[in-house]
């Protein structure tokens, strides 16, 4: 066996002993450095974060504490129902002085001024009087209503509402005993509500209550939605809720509310007085000329449900109805 | 001379191609959910549209070649006319299996009492045939006249499903009613096309026995 003929490198090149020495040495060090630093890190992250090894060690059994429930602030007369998603609520209405469409309302309301804004209060009331929007929210303070609200048009949402009853704006009217109805009506700006400048609906939107309806508590004059101040699109700064009722009862934008001895005229029946009656109470019996009432989807749901008499708020209105017929009450 | 090239033998595949993108498109946005809140409503009304926006499309064909004597609308007929038949059936599929589940009840109610949906769904009835029969072969095995006759129910699909858009809107009946004044122009230049060809027969006809003019019927 012939060795290869490797050159030796020059002695200059050889390391000198003592150096070679503090080498290993040095490698040596670093290396117990590393492992006294990673398990010295690793310890204390266990001890800092390792929570369950401690109860363990105390004799636990070791298990994450459950999420907590949602701390229920129902009010009487709020569903447990899951509420529709903000961005569904906020982006899928009904709000024709911005368009017809449904996602008309949330790309053209920014032009919608909602402050300074007031509400005009009149009629046959002892104090009849226009108070500032922020003034009137003073007199009332807002509680949260999570109530269904089912469109005419066969679809359904759960909106967390942020409102007032209607009945303690009635009290303070201090209506007289000739008041049988109450009127609300939309601001009227066409500067600022695009659409009113076209003739496919009668404006302003008006709509109307008998008074025994208007004062059920049930009934809601929303400011806000969600826990926020209502979008313009939703119906800023003030608007009806009435949950067993079609939603286009619910007037928007209100700037004025009128005590009134006759049945007052409402937009939907004014536009198609055989599509859209006065009472709009929710009737799955009773179809819509075009379409069915049985069943609606709830946004964010795939399959249909079956659409409830007064939309499941029988319990609390049907006796109002008690002497009509309910056909004639669609 | 070689066999001859088609003219514009880019014409069918784009048009194909282009025909199934609102589809990919409408597939892609439901998988995303960014349909909007009300996504089968929406998917619905989408398809619905497609198939209207393609029957009159079909029915634009020979109407376009008579004003500007371009050939190719008539090339394209046919497929326009499947893609009008295939969006009708993924509209009229979706109501019935995706929106009412099968909802035996409401179908019937649907066809037996809704007026729209009558004549939605009629339109869509007419439309089957006219695919079923868009063969070559089928032209032959009818013979071209009474092929002809079974396909201008394609018109009667088409004011069929103009009625049905107009009386499904809640209220803003601007755009079914475009579609409507669409419609309108082209039976009107049909019409005045078929009157003057047949003023150029009639000016060709040798007055040879002397006949008695009880007029055409129609």
């Amino acid at each position: 066996m012939s060795k290869p003929e490797t050159p030796e490198p020059p002695s200059s090149e050889v390391t000198p002993e003592p150096l070679y020495l503090r080498r290993r040495e040095f490698l040596k060090s670093a290396g117990l450095g590393v492992l006294t630093a990673a398990a010295t890190g690793a310890g204390l992250v266990a001890l800092t974060e390792g929570g369950p090894g401690l109860a363990r060690a105390a004799g636990g059994k070791g298990s994450p504490a459950p999420e907590p429930p949602p701390l229920k602030v129902l009010g009487r007369y709020s569903t447990d129902e899951p509420p529709t998603k903000y961005e569904d609520i906020t982006h899928y209405n009904n709000f024709y002085e911005f368009g017809t469409d449904k996602t008309d309302p949330a790309a053209n309301s920014g032009t919608l001024k909602t402050r300074p804004w007031t509400v005009t209060i009149d009629g046959l009331v002892k104090k009849p009087l226009t108070v500032d929007i922020d003034q009137l929210l003073k007199w009332f303070p807002l509680e949260e209503r999570i109530y269904r609200m089912r469109c005419v048009e066969a679809w359904s949402m759960v909106i967390p509402w942020l409102g007032f009853p209607l009945a303690d704006l009635v009290k303070r009217a201090e209506p007289l005993g000739s008041a049988k109805y109450v009127a609300l009506q939309t601001l009227l700006e066409p500067s600022q509500m695009p659409l009113q400048k076209t003739h496919i609906l009668e404006w302003p939107y008006v709509e109307g209550l008998r008074m025994d309806e208007a004062t059920q508590p049930l009934t809601l004059l929303a400011a806000g939605l969600y826990g926020k101040a209502l979008p313009n699109q939703n119906g800023a700064p003030l608007r009806l809720v009435v949950p067993w009722k079609y939603g286009f009862k619910g007037v928007k934008s209100i700037v004025k509310i009128s005590f009134v001895e006759k049945q007052p005229r409402t937009t939907w029946s004014i536009e198609g007085p055989s599509e859209y009656g006065f009472y709009a109470n929710v009737n799955p019996d009773v179809s819509h000329p075009r379409w069915s009432q049985a069943t609606e989807r709830r946004i964010g749901e795939f399959a249909r449900r079956k659409t409830l008499p007064f939309n499941g708020y029988g319990g609390e209105v049907a006796q109002l109805y008690a002497g009509l017929d309910p056909k004639t009450l669609y | 001379m070689g066999p001859r090239r088609p003219p514009l033998p880019w014409l069918k595949p784009g048009l194909f191609a282009g025909g199934l993108v609102p589809l990919a498109v409408l597939g892609w946005r439901v998988a995303h959910h960014t349909l909007g809140a009300d996504e089968v409503a929406i998917g619905l009304n989408q398809l619905g549209y497609l198939a209207l926006v393609f029957l009159i499309s079909a029915l634009a064909c020979t109407p376009l070649k008579i004003v500007t004597g371009w050939t190719w609308p008539i090339r394209v007929r046919r497929m326009l006319g499947l893609f009008a038949a295939f969006y009708a059936s993924l509209h009229f599929l979706t109501y019935v299996v995706i929106d009412q589940q099968f909802d035996w009840a409401i179908l019937w109610e649907d066809v037996t009492h809704r007026k729209f949906m009558i004549v939605g769904f009629l339109a869509f009835l007419m439309l089957l045939p006219l695919a079923r029969t868009s063969t070559d072969a089928s032209v032959r095995r009818l013979g071209f006249q009474r092929w002809k006759k079974l396909h201008r129910l394609a018109y009667v699909a088409g004011v069929l499903a103009v009625i049905h858009f107009i009386w499904r809107v809640k209220l803003d009946v601007r755009i079914p009613l475009i579609w409507a004044g669409i419609l309108a122009a082209l039976f009107l230049i049909r019409i005045v096309d078929a009157i003057q060809s047949r003023r150029r027969r009639r000016a060709r006809q040798p007055v040879a026995a002397p006949t008695l003019d009880v007029g055409t019927p129609g």
